[in-house]
């Protein structure tokens, strides 16, 4: 099923890469509703290259959220530039493609309408997109699901249901909110090594948050760690292990390993995690 | 395997297995209940109207004050061609206030649900005209509109479209912001965003309230003949009633009665079939 997913997307043209996003001092605030200011996120300056996976981890509510809804123009920074390839952004941006934490699927449209949503939002040709959305659903084990209700289906099948409706155009910027957030272990793991496969096939950008180290090392080219509100950078590690990455094989690198124990650290730290304590208790005698 | 053993399963093959029965019994079960939810309501109206007509003829209450069902059945088929035009009068009124109440009870909760300050300036004043009791209007309502088509229509409208506004601005307020969310991180305009997404899921809401707004649109057409007319099944009332004609007053108001049913499975049927393809609900 992995390298299945890219392969049902039209590949007419035949090569588009991925868009750059850039950071430039961005902050968001919130008026509260006692009317307080709520400083949500602080100064972030990133750059995303074209293609690059770029996975954020963060302790609950540092803005993580908030940071993906700006790039994906549907709220605007308080202060700061975001630009998206090259250009600041104003509103969602055409090639950009969104999966939500929750899959936000329209429980009176049958699957497939789902999945064609975008394309009759944007108003291209229906017909030439229904066998692609068909072999999408074929790919991540949904056939036979295209006529049914969402309702019928199992949170994991909606939450795939939704990445297809995110991919269908084959967008150069993804944006994923905890898509596998809601997801039981064995799912995740197919989800997280079939997203890999679309991203090498796709090149296209990707911003992934997610509260799991594991899969942020093991899909990310770069773990961006996020501090508590009001959220700044705290960490960047680079990842470069080979890819294709096989989810036990990746586990055993010991850059793995060790990016694993630095951002352990780094939560430690600011004290969201707490420090293991391995030392035995003393047996009496 | 042996011998026995295979004789024994291939006995076990020819009786229909444990679960089958239970699957079939339970199927006979449930038909079963579908059928007494069907006889339900026509048994319990028969009982009573069986009541109705044995009170009626052995207690010695006079015709006058209590008729008997089936008199007041002869007295609706003897006049039929009578309270059938005056039942078009009514239907065409309630018909029309119905869907006045409705076409603006939906304009102005999409005002309401779009723009704040409307939100904070409409609102206190609707209220307070629900709160008035429409019969009090009638006299001055004759006033404005004369004894015509105006009067039923308005009151017919103005009673009914109360619960179509408050429903839908409800409805339109409680639908996840995510929604909206999604489909404008897909370029959808705020039009895209009403048709394709609010106005689908508030559907069912709305539908909900013009059922309401339905019997209410009745009673208010009924008010405006009884206040002044010279046509529909009010005013036919009115008419039975100077005649001290109780048994067409009674054959008038099953007529009201048989109009509102008959009006409400049209809209039953109507959301059906703008309903279809989506979750059965219950
Ligand atoms: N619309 C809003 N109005 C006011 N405050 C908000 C709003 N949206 C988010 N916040 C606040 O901003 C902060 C960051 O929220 P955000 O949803 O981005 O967190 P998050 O990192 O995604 O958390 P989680 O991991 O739990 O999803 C929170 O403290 C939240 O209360
Ligand atoms: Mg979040």
């Amino acid at each position: 099923m992995s390298a299945g997913i890219a392969g049902a997307l039209v590949m007419e043209t035949c090569f588009e890469s991925g868009v750059s996003v850039q950071l430039q001092k961005l902050s968001k605030s919130f008026e509260s509703a006692a009317g307080e200011e709520l400083s949500a996120l602080s100064e972030i300056d990133l750059r995303i290259e074209p293609g690059e996976f770029v996975a954020i981890v963060g302790p609950s509510g540092c803005g993580k959220s908030t940071l993906l809804s700006m790039i994906a123009g549907l709220e605007r920074p308080s202060t700061g530039i975001l630009r998206v390839d090259d250009e600041a952004l104003t509103g969602p941006h055409p090639r950009a493609g969104v999966v939500f934490q929750s899959d936000y699927l329209l429980p009176w449209r049958t699957i497939l309408g789902n999945v064609l949503l975008p394309i009759e939002i944007k108003g291209l040709d229906l017909n030439k997109y229904r066998s692609v959305a068909d072999e999408l659903l074929v790919q991540v084990g949904l056939s036979g699901f295209a006529s049914k209700l969402p309702f019928e289906l199992s949170g994991g099948m909606r939450q795939r249901a939704a990445i297809c409706r995110a991919i269908i155009q084959r967008p150069g910027l993804l944006l994923m909110d905890e898509p596998f957030g809601a997801l039981d272990a064995l799912t995740r793991e197919q989800m997280v090594s079939d997203l890999q496969a679309l991203w090498m096939r796709l090149g296209n950008t990707v911003v992934f948050i997610t509260h799991g180290i594991d899969e942020a090392i093991f899909l990310a080219d770069r773990v961006i760690v996020l501090s508590p509100r009001p959220g700044r950078i705290d960490l960047e590690v680079k990842i470069d292990l080979p890819r294709p990455r096989k989810w036990a094989d990746a586990h055993l690198h010991t850059q793995f390993h060790q990016a694993m124990v630095d951002i352990r650290d780094c939560f430690e730290r600011r004290g969201i995690l707490h420090a293991e304590n391995l030392e035995q208790p003393a047996v009496q005698t | 395997m042996s011998l026995a053993d295979g004789l024994k399963q291939a006995a076990f093959k020819m009786q229909p297995s444990k679960e089958e029965l239970a699957r079939s019994s339970r199927l006979r079960r449930r038909r079963r209940t579908v059928i007494f939810e069907r006889a339900a309501a026509p048994v319990l109206g028969a009982i009573l109207i069986l009541i109705w007509e044995l009170v009626a003829r052995y207690s010695g209450i006079s015709e006058f004050v209590l008729p008997q069902p089936s008199l007041i059945l002869k007295r609706m088929i003897a006049d039929c061609p009578l309270l059938l035009t005056h039942a078009a009068v009514t239907a065409i009124e309630v018909v029309g206030g119905f869907t006045l109440a409705v076409v603006v009870g939906v304009a102005i909760a999409l005002t309401i649900f779009y723009s704040r300050l409307l939100e904070v300036a409409l609102y206190p004043i609707l209220i307070a005209f629900q709160t008035i009791p429409k019969i009090a209007l009638a006299p001055l309502i004759v006033l404005y509109f004369g004894y015509g088509w105006g009067p039923k229509l308005f009151l017919s409208f103005f009673i009914s479209f109360f619960a179509v506004m408050v429903a839908t601005v409800v409805a339109f307020k409680s639908i996840d912001r995510g929604y909206a969310d999604l489909a404008r991180s897909m370029g959808a305009s705020e039009l895209q965003i009403f048709t394709k997404i609010r106005l689908p899921a508030a559907l069912p809401a709305i539908f909900g309230s013009m059922k309401v707004a339905l019997t209410l649109a009745v009673i208010g057409a009924v008010l405006g003949e009884y206040v002044a007319s010279e046509r529909g099944l009010g005013y036919i009332q009115l008419q039975a009633n100077s005649n001290f004609d109780t048994t067409l007053n009674f054959a008038a108001v099953i007529s009201i009665a048989v109009l509102g049913v008959g009006l409400y499975l049209l809209l039953l049927a109507a959301e059906r079939a703008l309903m279809t393809g989506r979750r059965p609900s219950r």
